[in-house]
Order: structure tokens, then C-alpha cells, then sequence
């Protein structure tokens, strides 16, 4: 990028920064204190909406424990509910109502890890993709229509719909990465419109009879076969579907194509910086068109998961919001598959164990929402972890508001330090930080 | 449309702004995009000739102008369908070879011919599908109205887009910022019994979330697209959590707000046509009318826009010549939240009185794209709103005249126009140079 940015002094600080000392517990403490603050500010949201601490706080002056006691327990009540309803219910009466909630994070989690897989493998090429929704919805249309209007044996089947999902997926990603190589049309723009493109037309196909159940008009696509859909992994009361080993699966082929492929090293290189890239001979536009395919076919097994693990036919809802919420999964994992998988784990069971919550404690499922995107906010701001940098570090000075972008969650794992050396950008903005115009700039230059 | 012909042009004879004025270069010189523009109009003048010539309606078409309580009539305007769609597919035609002409040339396509080329086709694609409806008839001033209604809170958005874009800040916390607003107005206009309290609130709570944007991104150099993304599925999860417990359970305390109010201005509201559009608004609407030929002018014509397209274009250079250019950008950003405050209220105080969950339903993501397409200028991006206001009109006003026309494809034109627009089929679209760039002092 052609950014007036580069600060060298900032990024040697930087730099001893982060060699100063074991790499993975500066990497590792972000995410972990963004979540424990993030955890506290909604516990702090719950304790002030919560009627019994409204009351409390009436007559403050006289008895202020009162306050401080009815608003922990109000937080602090949500939160085991949460817990109850994600992880291990100890109120089951048994073992399989106990562990229970276990296998429905795991369940939720599918779709979300494929999803955050979309989004992060763009991110280490510098794109930002916010298409992973309309890439869903694609790859959910392609993968329910081959479920329900094809009868086959049910290896092939269900083969076939997990290839008509990653296809769908693809090209609604690839074209995304066709037009930023081709016209340098910016990804954030274009993928924000396809997503409404994509809700429009599946709207559309569910007024057509040829996804329509016979004699109704209700917009909902006939069942796929049972050919069509993933055996569960555990048996009938546990909704967890052999869609969860695939997402295990293409978390390691991720982590594969990034770390061991060709195609993997262009992609680190071209998002950490296309110019050095392109010196280096390596085809930007390629790389582009080849992630983005690839970011669409994550999302697309998100739709498969979707279609044909938990709901079975096609509905405008197909989708849920499962493509936003892989953004902030994706930034939370730092856009390492590893990472990714993990955070995939943990908003499946923040959305498994609102829903007990809402019920046990009337705590909307909305905290969960904020949750989510205050982690991320956290993850990135520097203060929050500067005190523990500047320990670290005594000598280096002023790194304060230093390269932020290290902690923006994109690529700043040891794996990722091979193809920064190549193409170290100014403000050590690895990933996401080519996601400026910039970049689109010099497509069309 | 007439109102941007005869606008100046903003890109001529205004500094910083040279690349659009640029003429007589070299073909090759032209930017990719600029090259491409033609055949942009020829794909269009194609779809003109298969959907409008071609499959032109047989019918004629009648646009209502006047309405009963009209000072004077005018007359309606009766066209034939087929005949309409033959000579406006020939206009496109015409414009597309200018336009080749001119790139082949080294000129870039004037601003004037992509405006008439927009209106053309706007004004094909309207007949062809009032025409193949059952009833062929359609009030023109009641689709416009509509769609400048809808266009009001999309206005302001697309301003405070341009505010922060043009400072070099990209803000996709739009939809944010305008959902905020929506909700602050509805909770302070509620408690304090006035809709004035409201629309204050609404502004500075879209400021609030502008704060957060600029501290992350200008302060914290955080990617500003990560934190526009991250903001909106923050405030959309803090406004519905709020929502399901304090404005649900007391709504007669907290989600009430007072209407602002709307008022006819005597005699010229009863013009013909544009007396219902300029002349019968709510305050909010006026407020938008105000808003677009200020914000035009403070960017275009003051030392205070100079500066702001300065840094949005390359912040070194205006650092040296003595900008604070990272201040500069913050109290922009904020400037714009409030402005984005604006329409905001228009979701609670003045189409419907009370806030429900997530209810501006990507309408940021929509005033984004009329940015965009409006080439990040306040009159481009106030056509824009408006092409994307009616379209979404027509959809309602359509179904009432029984169409076969199906309104998820004119719900999806604003989103394909936009990825046309940005991928440089109608013209060169380029914003701000540094714009989505962080600002590091040296």
C-alpha cells in the first residue's frame, strides 16, 4: 500500500515487542482478557436493565449492598444460565440430558466454523469478505435443490449436495474476486451488495413452484431425502450431525492449503503486501479469484451444514445471521484455522446457551450480540493490553497507540512470519490492512 | 433529473479534484475505469433493446401529473409503450457510440452524458413496466413523493458518508449510526414528551457511534472497515437487547415519542408535481433539502471542504502544508453522525412512532451505495437515494397495478446498479484516494 504510514521507529518497536518474550502468550492473553472484558461489560448491561436491581438502586443511598448484590446475581444468574444451556446442564436427570448442551454448541457451531473459515482464508489475502451470508444463502439454494429434486443412494447424494454447496458458494465468492482483479472494484462494496442480491433472489425462487412444496404457497422448499442429509454422529435425541467432522475436516485443509500449498504461501504473501508480491512474481489477481473461491465454497458448506443437518429444507432464513457472525469469529480466531475453529466453539455455545438463558432468566438473546462484538472491539484496542505490552517491554517507548493492526485479529500467528518477512508492511498491518482502497488503487492503476 | 444538468458540474475547475476535469490525454492514460464506461452503455442500451424494444408494451402508458387539489392542471402524460421503448433504446444507443467516441478520443465521458443516459433508461425501464401491467397508469407525482420519502433517511446517511469518506474515514457504521438514532430518538422523545428532545438525541447518539469509529480507526489506526462492520452488529444487538427489556415492557414510557411535525407550505405545496415533493414535507424531509446544497457547498466552495478533500485525498501533503489532518478526520466523523443522527429520527419520529427491532433493515448499506453511485458528491448521492427510493416504491405502487414484474428483482436494483457503479460499467467511480488509510504522522 502506498500509505503514507510507514513508520519505521514504530514498527522496530513493534517488533521488540513482540520477540520479547514467548510469542504465543501475548497472542493467546488478547483474545482471552477481550473476552473476559467483553463478558463484564454485558454482565454490567444485564445488572442495569434487570428489574430487581432497578428496585435496589431506589433506595441506594440507604442500603447500596442491596444494589451490588441483586445486580450480581442478576449477571451473574444470566451467565450460569448460559453455561447451563451451552456446556453441561447438572439439572439433567440423565447422562443424556446432562451433556445435551455440549452437543447442541457443536451443532451450532458447524455452520458458524465453516462460515469463519470463508472469512478468515480472505483475510490472510488482504480481503475483507463480508459475503460469507449471500455465499450461504447460494450454497444452501444449490445444496437444497440438489437434495430435494434428485434421488440417488445416499453416499453420492449426499456427496453431491456438499459439491453443489461449495459450488454455489464459489461462485458467488469467486465472482467477487474476478471483479476485484478484474476492476478493482472494491470487495467490502461488492460483497455487501451480493448479499442483498442473494436474499432477494431466494426470496424470489421461494415464490417459483419448482422450490415450492406441492399446493402450497408457503416460501419453504420441499425436505431434501434423507440420501441428502448428514447422519447424525451421536443418535436420535442430539441434533449433532457428521457436518461437524467436516467442519474439523476443512479446519486441517485450511490449515493445509495455507501453511503447506503453493497456492497458500501466494495468498499470506499477496495479503500481506500485493505490491512485494507482485515483484516477487506471484499473480495478485490469481490469488484473488483463487481465495475467493475458496472463501465462497467455506461458506457454501456452511449453507450444506444448514440444509442438510439441522433444518432440512429451504427458507429465507436459511442463513440465520450466521455469515455476520463469521466475521467476528474469524477476528477473533485471528484468521488462523486453528484459531477460527476455536472461536467457532465459542459463539456456537454463546448461541446454544442464550436461548436457555432467555428462557430461565428472560435475559434477551440480543446480550449475546453484543457479546460478540465487543470481544472483537476489544481484541483491538490497544489500550486494554498495552499495560501488559509496556511490562514486557520496558525500553520501548511510546508503542502505545503503536501498530494497533497486530491486534486486529488478522495474521499476527508465528505461521504467518515467513511471508511477512518477504513483505512486512509499515504499520504491521498484516491481513485485513491491505482490505484498503489502496490495494484497489494500484488493481487499476 | 433536470436539477443535475444544470448543477455545475462539481469536479470542473475545483482543485483536487483535477483527474475528473482531465481532458484531451492520451486513451491509454485513462483510467481502466473510464475505459470500460462504454461498454457499460452498451450492455445497458442491449438490455434496452431485447426488454423495452423488443418486448414493449402494446398499450399506451399514462403518467398522472396533477393531482384534484392542484392549483392548475396538467395534462397527463399519455405515451405509447412500444414507440417509447424504440426511441429511447436508439437514444442509448447514440449516447454509447458518443461515449465510445470520446474514450477512443481520450476523453473521459462527461459527467452530463452518464446523468442522461441514467435518466433515459430510468424513464425506458418506468414505461416498460407500467406498461405491462394491467392498469397502465400511474400517479408520477405520488411514485416520486413516495420515493423522496423513502430517500430522506438515505439522504442523510449518504451525507455522513461523504463527510467521513472525503476526510479519508470509510464509514460502514452508516447503518449503525442510523439505527442509533432511530433508537435514541424514540427512548428521549419518549421520556421527555418532545420530539425536538428526540431529534437532538438522535443525533448525538449516531455522534456516539461515530465516536467509537473515529477513536478506533483514526486514534487506534484500527481498520476502519472492521470496526464499521463491527459497530453495526453492535448497536443492532445493543438496540434489540434494550429494546426486548426496557422498551417492550414500559412502551408507553420509553417508546412513544411524539411525531415531528409536518406541514404544507400554502400555495406552492399545490403546484403540480413538485409542490407535493419540495412542498409538503415533514421537518426531517425540509431538513434534507437544506442539507444537500449546504453540505454541497461546504465541501465545494469553502476552506473548510478544500481541507477535508485535501486529507481525503493525500494526507501527507496536506500535514505539510500545516492540517492537522488525524483531528481534522475526527471531528468530521463526528460532524457526520450527527448529520446521519438526522435521518435516523425520520424511522421514529416521523414514518412511525415507535422503535422496533433492527427496523432501518440495512437501509445504511443502501445509503452507502448511493454514495457511491453518486460518485461521492451530496447531489449525486441525493439522485442516487432517490433512484433507490422509487425503486423501492415502485415495488408497493406495482402491486397495486398487478404486474408480472416480480419485486424482488426491483428490490435487488439498487445492490446491482451499485456493483456496476463500483466495478466502473457506468462510468469512472472512484472515491477518495485515501480513504479506508490511516493517518500516521512522521
Amino acid at each position: 500500500m502506498t500509505t503514507p504510514t510507514t513508520d519505521t521507529p514504530t514498527v522496530n518497536a513493534a517488533e521488540d515487542l513482540e520477540t520479547d518474550g514467548p510469542r504465543w502468550i501475548g497472542s493467546a492473553l488478547q483474545p482471552v482478557l477481550a473476552i473476559i472484558a467483553a463478558l463484564l461489560l454485558g454482565g454490567v448491561l444485564i445488572a442495569a436493565t434487570d428489574e430487581r436491581v432497578m428496585r435496589a438502586t431506589g433506595y441506594f443511598f440507604s442500603r447500596p449492598t442491596d444494589t451490588f448484590a441483586a445486580a450480581w446475581r442478576a449477571a451473574s444468574s444470566a451467565y450460569e444460565a448460559m453455561f447451563y444451556g451451552a456446556v453441561f446442564n447438572p439439572s439433567g436427570d440423565t447422562f443424556t440430558r446432562q451433556i445435551y448442551p455440549l452437543t447442541e454448541t457443536l451443532t451450532v457451531a458447524t455452520p458458524l466454523i465453516f462460515a469463519g473459515l470463508g472469512v478468515a482464508i480472505a483475510f490472510r489475502a488482504g480481503l475483507f469478505n463480508i459475503g460469507a451470508q449471500g455465499q450461504i444463502l447460494i450454497g444452501a439454494t444449490l445444496a437444497a435443490y440438489v437434495g430435494f429434486a434428485w434421488s440417488m443412494p445416499l453416499p453420492l447424494h449426499l456427496l453431491l449436495v456438499i459439491v453443489a454447496g461449495v459450488i454455489g458458494g464459489g461462485i458467488w465468492g469467486g465472482f467477487v474476486g474476478l471483479l476485484k482483479a478484474r476492476t478493482g472494484a472494491h470487495e467490502v462494496i461488492v460483497t455487501i451488495m451480493l448479499n442483498y442480491i442473494a436474499a432477494n433472489l431466494l426470496a424470489y425462487l421461494l415464490t417459483r413452484p419448482a422450490f415450492l412444496r406441492e399446493g402450497s404457497t408457503n416460501p419453504l422448499s420441499p425436505p431434501v431425502a434423507e440420501t441428502a442429509q448428514f447422519p447424525l454422529l451421536l443418535g436420535p435425541p442430539f441434533r449433532l450431525h457428521w457436518g461437524f467432522l467436516l467442519a474439523i475436516a476443512a479446519t486441517v485443509f485450511m490449515w493445509w492449503v495455507l501453511n503447506r500449498s503453493t497456492i497458500g504461501f501466494e495468498i499470506r504473501a499477496v495479503g500481506s503486501n500485493p505490491r512485494a508480491a507482485k515483484t516477487a512474481g506471484i499473480n495478485v489477481t490469481k490469488g484473488f479469484v483463487v481465495v475467493m473461491v475458496m472463501a465462497g465454497g467455506f461458506a457454501g458448506l456452511a449453507g450444506v451444514a444448514q440444509i442438510s443437518g439441522t433444518e432440512g429444507s429451504l427458507s429465507a432464513g436459511v442463513a440465520a445471521s450466521f455469515g455476520f457472525d463469521a466475521i467476528t469469529v474469524a477476528l477473533l480466531g485471528r484468521s488462523t484455522p486453528l484459531g477460527t475453529f476455536l472461536a467457532g466453539l465459542l459463539y456456537g455455545g454463546f448461541r446454544a446457551g442464550a436461548v436457555t438463558m432467555q428462557t430461565m432468566t428472560g435475559t434477551n438473546v440480543d446480550i449475546v450480540l453484543v457479546v460478540q462484538s465487543l470481544i472483537v472491539l476489544f481484541i483491538a484496542l490497544p489500550p486494554l493490553f498495552s499495560a501488559a505490552r509496556r511490562k514486557r517491554s520496558s525500553g520501548a517507548k511510546g508503542a502505545a497507540p503503536s501498530p494497533s493492526a497486530s491486534a486486529e485479529g488478522a495474521t499476527s500467528d508465528g505461521t504467518s512470519a515467513d511471508a511477512a518477512d518477504t513483505a512486512q508492511e509499515g504499520t504491521g498491518a498484516e491481513g485485513p490492512a491491505s482490505t484498503t482502497p489502496g490495494g484497489t488503487k494500484e488493481a487499476r492503476a | 433529473m433536470s436539477t443535475a444538468t444544470q448543477t455545475p458540474a462539481p469536479g470542473h475547475g475545483t482543485q483536487g479534484e483535477a483527474h475528473e476535469g482531465a481532458e484531451h490525454v492520451d486513451p491509454a492514460a485513462l483510467p481502466a475505469s473510464a475505459r470500460r464506461a462504454p461498454l457499460g452503455f452498451g450492455v445497458l442500451a442491449l438490455v434496452s433493446l431485447i426488454v423495452f424494444a423488443f418486448n414493449g408494451p402494446d398499450q399506451s402508458v399514462t403518467f398522472r401529473i396533477s393531482g384534484d387539489g392542484d392549483l392548475f392542471q396538467v395534462p397527463n402524460v399519455v405515451v405509447p409503450g412500444l414507440v417509447t421503448g424504440w426511441v429511447i433504446t436508439i437514444a442509448l444507443a447514440a449516447l454509447t457510440v458518443f461515449a465510445f467516441l470520446r474514450v477512443r478520443s481520450g476523453r473521459l465521458t462527461p459527467t452530463w452524458s452518464v446523468v442522461l443516459y441514467g435518466a433515459l433508461f430510468v424513464a425506458g425501464f418506468l414505461v416498460w413496466v407500467v406498461g405491462s401491467a394491467n392498469n397502465p397508469s400511474v400517479s408520477l407525482t405520488g411514485l416520486l413523493a413516495g420515493g423522496v420519502a423513502l430517500a430522506v433517511p438515505l439522504v442523510f446517511g449518504s451525507l455522513s458518508g461523504l463527510m467521513c469518506e472525503r476526510s479519508g474515514v470509510v464509514n460502514i457504521a452508516i447503518e449503525g449510526q442510523l439505527l442509533f438514532g432511530a433508537f435514541s430518538a424514540a427512548i428521549a422523545g419518549s421520556v421527555s414528551g418532545s420530539a425536538w428532545v428526540g431529534l437532538l438525541a438522535a443525533m448525538i447518539g449516531a455522534a456516539l457511534v461515530s465516536l467509537v469509529l473515529a477513536v478506533f480507526s483514526i486514534t487506534y489506526r484500527v481498520n476502519q472497515m472492521i470496526v464499521g462492520v463491527v459497530l453495526n452488529v453492535l448497536v443492532s444487538g445493543l438496540t434489540g437487547f434494550l429494546f426486548a427489556t426496557l422498551l417492550e415492557s414500559d412502551a408507553g414510557r420509553f417508546n412513544s415519542p411524539p411525531r415531528l411535525p409536518s406541514f404544507a407550505i400554502p400555495v406552492l405545496s399545490e403546484l403540480p408535481l413538485v409542490g407535493r415533493i419540495l412542498f409538503d414535507q415533514s421537518i426531517v424531509g425540509y431538513f434534507m433539502w437544506l442539507a444537500i446544497p449546504i453540505v454541497w457547498f461546504a465541501v465545494y466552495r469553502t476552506r473548510w471542504g478544500l481541507r477535508t478533500r485535501a486529507i481525503g485525498e493525500h494526507p501527507k501533503a496536506a500535514d505539510t502544508l500545516g492540517i492537522n489532518v488525524n483531528r481534522m478526520r475526527f471531528v468530521n466523523v463526528l460532524l457526520g453522525g450527527l448529520i446521519a443522527g438526522i435521518g435516523g429520527s425520520f424511522y421514529t419520529l416521523v414514518s412511525v412512532t415507535s422503535f422496533t427491532r433492527d427496523m432501518t433493515s440495512g437501509a445504511g448499506y443502501i445509503a452507502l451505495a448511493a454514495l457511491i453511485f453518486g460518485r461521492w458528491n451530496p447531489i449525486g448521492a441525493f439522485l442516487a437515494a432517490l433512484l433507490f427510493g422509487v425503486a423501492s416504491n415502485l415495488q408497493s405502487v406495482l402491486s397495486f397495478l398487478g404486474t408480472s414484474m416480480p419485486s424482488q428483482f426491483l428490490a435487488m436494483l439498487p445492490y446491482v446498479i451499485t456493483i456496476l457503479a463500483v466495478a466502473g460499467l457506468v462510468g469512472a467511480s472512484r472515491g477518495p484516494a485515501s480513504a479506508g488509510q490511516p493517518y500516521v504522522k512522521e
